[in-house]
């Protein structure tokens, strides 16, 4: 069973071994509205934790995904780029925006629980 | 922050709200604005702009005011219609862009924006000193019923507003006001309502299926698709009707040599040529690329900046309004978005045709 953290800026993180799924929340995808169009990072760049990561623009705006850690993108979800709508329909499953190879585990530590997260926008 | 008159109602409908020119607005409903944005396209949305200032100006030199501050001819407006106009400063440059309707021979009403609305307030008053003129803020609920089931919705809720052409008004009951207008591109009316009689009304509309509440966030997508000026955006105190486009909004016969404020400015601009041209774009790819964002030559020539831009939930691309340095030679023009090199295409607006019931 994969442990799942949260940010306070609304990204996910899935975590198997030292590799986490990282999107944004269902909160956040409410919050954006439609999403109209994704632009994801190069496989391969290297990113700090708290760096843009994702753009992400809906109708009305645009607003970006960051690293919740240090980490190299392993992988992105190429599929948003032809439909990211997905995000609304899915966004914390097949709305996933990329992989990303975690440098420290202790990272996740200043990481929330689900309920934590929860309460958090509640 | 101001709320507005029917907030209970868009609260009782799932709106999101946000602030905007100092009132508390519905952003959005849970249909969300893609879905209200072309429910208003196919059927009819419903938008509460009752932010919008309703002011009324009476008396003998109610028209005589009006033709000083405006570029358009008030004195030969019909009674029952309604204008497309601004208040210009000395300088032609746009103070706000308004519609005026002329509800009798010595009575008109002045819709103008929220943002702008003390403004221009001030400025009628200003100019109505030793005039018989009395100024007058009607707050009231001021709603946009737009699209094509418009017409049928209105008359199923009790307001058969058929014998209305495009920018035909009217007064149908005391306090009530009814123009066949808009800022979305279709088919539609704007409707003010007394406050005490507006929620009985809004909830009848409402009950017709074919009528969908729709937010601020599908009012800005859709009138960027009618490429219709926003202004604070694309159009401001330093940005002149003849750059923004819009001097079809004044009548020839004033457009050099007028007598209201500006006409001097406007006429030596359109002598000398304008310095800055609206231009409308279909900017390459799916990003959207947004006000503010730079209009580049090939060279990287910076000749302009992008005021209005988005996704249009219809063409389903992204489409943008720009201010352009007047000049033909500029060649193929790019916007710069992240570091990457976006191809602006011109094209000729509106995006998406304009269905006015003429």
């Amino acid at each position: 069973m994969p442990d799942t953290y949260f940010t306070s800026e609304h990204e996910w993180i899935r975590v198997e071994g030292d590799t986490g799924t990282v999107g944004v929340t269902n909160h956040a995808q409410e919050e954006l509205g439609d999403v109209v169009y994704i632009e994801l990072p190069e496989v391969g760049t290297h990113f700090s934790k708290g760096d843009d990561v994702v753009v992400i623009e809906s109708v009305k705006a645009a607003s970006e995904a960051y690293a919740p850690v240090d980490g190299e993108i392993l992988d992105v979800n190429t599929a948003l780029e032809d439909a990211p709508e997905t995000v609304n329909a899915d966004a914390e499953g097949e709305g996933w925006m990329f992989k990303i190879k975690i440098d420290d585990a202790s990272q996740l530590e200043g990481l929330m629980d689900r309920d934590a997260y929860e309460a958090s926008v509640s | 922050m101001n709320t507005l008159p029917q907030h209970a109602i868009h609260e009782r409908h799932g709106a999101h709200f946000a602030p905007f020119a100092g009132w508390t607005m519905p952003i959005r409903y849970p249909l969300g604005v893609k879905g209200e944005h072309l429910h208003t396209r196919n059927q009819a949305g419903l938008f509460d702009v009752s932010h919008m200032r309703n002011l009324e100006v009476s008396g003998a030199d109610a028209a005589g005011l009006l033709a000083r501050l405006c570029p358009y001819l008030p004195h030969d407006q019909a009674v029952g219609t309604a204008k497309y106009t601004f208040f210009l400063n000395e300088q032609a440059g746009i103070l706000d862009d308004l519609i005026v309707t002329r509800l009798s021979d010595d009575r008109f009403l002045v819709v103008a924006n929220a943002a702008n609305a003390d403004g221009d307030q001030r400025h009628l008053e200003a100019h109505a000193q030793g005039l018989n003129v009395t100024i007058k803020h009607v707050p009231r609920t001021f709603v946009a019923l737009q699209g094509p089931a418009a017409e049928a919705a209105l008359a199923h809720a009790g307001l058969d507003l058929q014998h209305l052409a495009f920018m035909d008004a009217t007064e149908t009951d005391s306090g009530w006001f009814a123009s066949r207008t808009g800022y979305t591109g279709e088919d539609g009316f704007e409707i003010g309502i007394p406050n005490d009689q507006a929620a009985a009304f809004l909830e009848a509309l409402l009950e017709d299926t074919r009528v969908e509440l729709a937010g601020l966030g599908a009012r800005d997508s859709l009138r960027l698709e009618a490429a219709l000026p926003l202004h604070g955006h694309d159009i401001d105190p330093d940005v002149t009707p003849l750059e923004a486009g819009l001097v079809w909004a004044i009548p020839k016969t004033i457009r050099s040599g007028g007598d209201y404020l500006g006409a001097a400015a406007l006429t030596a601009i359109r002598e000398a040529g304008k310095p800055r041209a609206r231009a409308a774009f279909l900017p390459e790819g799916k990003a959207p690329v947004r006000e503010g964002v730079r209009v580049l030559t090939d060279e990287g020539r910076d000749v302009g900046v992008i005021t209005s831009g988005g996704f249009s939930p219809v063409l389903e691309r992204p489409i943008a309004l720009a201010l352009v340095r007047h000049q033909p030679d500029l060649g193929p023009l790019h916007a710069e978005l992240r570091g990457r090199r976006i191809p602006l295409t011109p094209t000729k607006p509106p995006f998406v045709p304009h269905r006015f019931k003429r």
